[in-house]
């Protein structure tokens, strides 16, 4: 009897933490170039849609996922690290603003030769035949590649802290996050660690796109529901933190899906709701540093 | 230190689009013969828009005009937000949205009435800007963008699900052309002269506004807004009465686009029309007024063109967007005040 009330509610929560997963590697590459380079990516979703569609064709064509797994990303952090360099690199003097502007603009152009290469029906991508199926949880049993969505995503996560706390290449980045003119003024070359941050982050969009391919659906439009939802991420999270595009993740991950099941009609809402009630309370997010 | 950087920023930034403000929208210290040439040129264009519908049959270019019209309504509204205060808002078609659905439910169930429509609709665009501009203006720059696109986007979510209100995603069809009295402005030349009417009225109310104390104001806030503060104006208000009056003129472009459309749908209010008004504005030339208007008609005769020879028109958008950041920042007003600048160097010389 409690199985029953019990089962439906675990298998919902994990939903809500897959889909979390998914989000955090789109809004922990958002929130590093936030934190680093002062501008919102709002081609973040685009660089996500082409990890997906990339992970499709690499699938397809090699018959195994997890090459997918790692070579689509880094494909598309090559692109990244390019297109910093060529379109990014000269708008350094200027403000802010033209950064946002400019990478809206290149939002347009990749969603549009997605759709120009690979069309616009729906896709899917089959799911890795080792992760096919199911896992009993005693009471319930829920899909084996969502779990694996799961576990990637907090080993990843962890992964991710390691690196920022622990080494050498994190510090610098936590430096430049606080202060990017001493790091300059310290010997290190800035303009490469832009780049290169600017294109981990576009890798773990296209990571998280990949990952999502067999478990959400590829169509257009894809890019922005998932952009939007991760700028609330880092929103709520606070701009620049990984913890924050932690926990904002996990937040809204669980309020989407279960805004979709107990208020079909006003899911979006109840988002959007949290994020404008979160931020009348602590205006930078839950971890936030102050932004001026 | 900090006093340093302000100055920095005040005379690199902003001396462009003032510039281009002062030759264009005509500021106090233009000199008479600009003047008369800015008189002469406003006019000359205004006549053109006048005899068009009599010298151009074609309804469909009529109506593309007309579309360029509300839409430079729209950019102007948008650009009093971006190009004067200096507040990027990218949830800009939350008001465009509501006013055209406003406008469009009281069309279609209480009167076809222009005053009463277009009233109901401008109205529900300054309720909804009152209460998300206070909120949104307590935070800025990324914030403040996020703030507004969160805002539109419950809209949108709104305007798709009160079915009941709003059709859902089936939009609201069959909304008239408004009468008044016994005007009837259903003919696409009618209408075009109506839309004409509020396109004029508009654009000198602005240019009106952005020339006044408190136009002056909201450039005061764009430039340096701690100093603003410290000389003792209050910058929240100056920005409110800037975010609700542009949301106001958003709304009469949003009422005037649905009676041009026939139809509103929860697409009028989705982010990608923000993002469409904020290239129009950018393209055009921030802080400008007219900027804005061309931007418009750039965008929407482009695409008209584009999209009917092939698909890939977000891919030329996008391309034409990226080369206006990166090369033209200053946007179309900004290349012809150059070209005009180099001209002049050249006959001196």
């Amino acid at each position: 009897m409690n199985a029953q009330i019990l089962s439906p509610l675990i298998i919902q929560i994990l939903n809500g933490l897959a889909f979390s997963m998914l989000l955090f590697l789109l809004a922990a590459g958002l929130s590093v170039i936030f934190g680093m380079m002062d501008f919102i990516n709002l081609a973040h979703g685009a660089f996500y849609m082409l990890g997906a569609y990339l992970g499709l064709t690499a699938t397809q064509r090699l018959g195994n996922f997890w090459v997918a797994l790692i070579v689509v990303p880094i494909i598309v952090a090559a692109l990244g690290f390019a297109l910093e360099k060529i379109l990014l690199r000269p708008l350094y003097k200027r403000g802010h603003l033209d950064q946002v502007l400019l990478t809206f603009g290149l939002a347009f152009v990749v969603t549009d030769m997605i759709r120009w290469i690979w069309g616009a029906d729906i896709r899917s991508v089959p799911q890795p035949p080792e992760l096919t199926g199911a896992i009993p949880l005693g009471i319930t049993a829920y899909p084996r590649y969502r779990g694996f969505v799961i576990v990637a995503g907090l080993v990843l996560a962890a992964a991710l802290w390691a690196i920022q706390a622990r080494t050498r290449i994190g510090a610098v980045i936590r430096a430049g996050v606080a202060d990017k003119e001493m790091v300059g003024g310290l010997g290190i070359n800035i303009s490469l660690v832009f780049a290169c941050v600017f294109a981990f982050g576009v890798g773990l969009a296209a990571l998280s796109g990949v990952i999502a391919g067999p478990f959400l659906s590829l169509a257009p439009g894809m890019d922005a529901e998932q952009l939007i939802l991760s700028l609330i991420v880092v929103v709520v999270g606070g701009m620049g933190t990984l913890k924050g595009a932690f926990w904002g993740s996990i937040v809204v991950g669980l309020a989407d899906t279960f805004g979709k099941i107990y208020v079909p009609d006003f899911s979006l809402m109840v988002i959007f709701a949290i994020m404008a009630a979160i931020l009348l309370v602590r205006p930078n997010g839950l971890f936030g540093r102050a932004v001026t | 230190m900090a006093i340093l950087r302000d100055r920095e920023l005040t005379d690199s930034a902003a001396v462009a689009p003032a510039a281009a403000g002062a030759a264009v929208g005509g500021a106090q210290t233009q000199s008479r013969a600009s003047r008369r040439s800015t008189l002469v040129s406003g006019l000359t264009v205004l006549a053109t828009l006048l005899v068009f519908p009599f010298v151009v049959p074609s309804v469909y270019l009529q109506n593309v005009i007309t579309e360029v019209l509300i839409f430079g309504i729209f950019a102007m509204s948008l650009d009093l937000l971006i190009g004067y205060t200096g507040l990027v808002s990218f949830g800009h078609a939350a008001f465009f949205g509501v006013a055209a659905y406003t406008a469009a439910i009281v069309a279609t169930r209480y009167s076809d009435n222009l005053l009463a429509t277009l009233a109901a609709g401008v109205v529900a665009a300054g309720l909804l800007a009152v209460p998300t501009g206070g909120l949104a203006i307590r935070s800025s720059g990324i914030y403040f963008l996020m703030l507004t696109l969160a805002f539109s986007q419950i809209v949108y979510a709104a305007a798709w699900k009160w079915t009941w209100l709003t059709g859902g995603s089936n939009g609201l069809a069959g909304v008239p052309r408004p009468k008044f009295g016994g005007f009837d402005f259903s003919s696409p030349a009618t209408f075009y002269y109506l839309v004409l009417v509020f396109f004029v009225a508009t654009f000198l109310a602005l240019r009106r506004l952005v020339s006044s104390p408190l136009g002056h104001s909201f450039i005061g806030v764009r430039e340096n807004e701690s100093r603003m503060q410290a000389i003792g104006y209050d910058v929240w208000r100056i920005k409110l009465a800037s975010f609700v009056i542009a949301g106001l003129f958003g709304g009469l472009a949003g009422a005037l686009f649905s009676y041009y459309n026939g139809f509103v749908s929860p697409h009028d209010v989705y982010w990608s029309v923000s993002g469409h008004v904020m290239i129009m504005v950018i393209i055009g030339g921030a802080g400008t007024l007219v900027g804005p208007v061309l931007g418009a008609a750039f965008f929407l005769i482009v695409q008209n063109v584009v999209s009917s020879q092939t698909d890939r028109w977000p891919l030329i958008m996008g391309l034409a967007f990226i080369f206006f950041v990166l090369a033209a920042r200053r946007g179309i007003v900004g290349m012809y005040l150059d070209a005009v600048a180099v001209a002049r160097a050249a006959a001196r010389r």
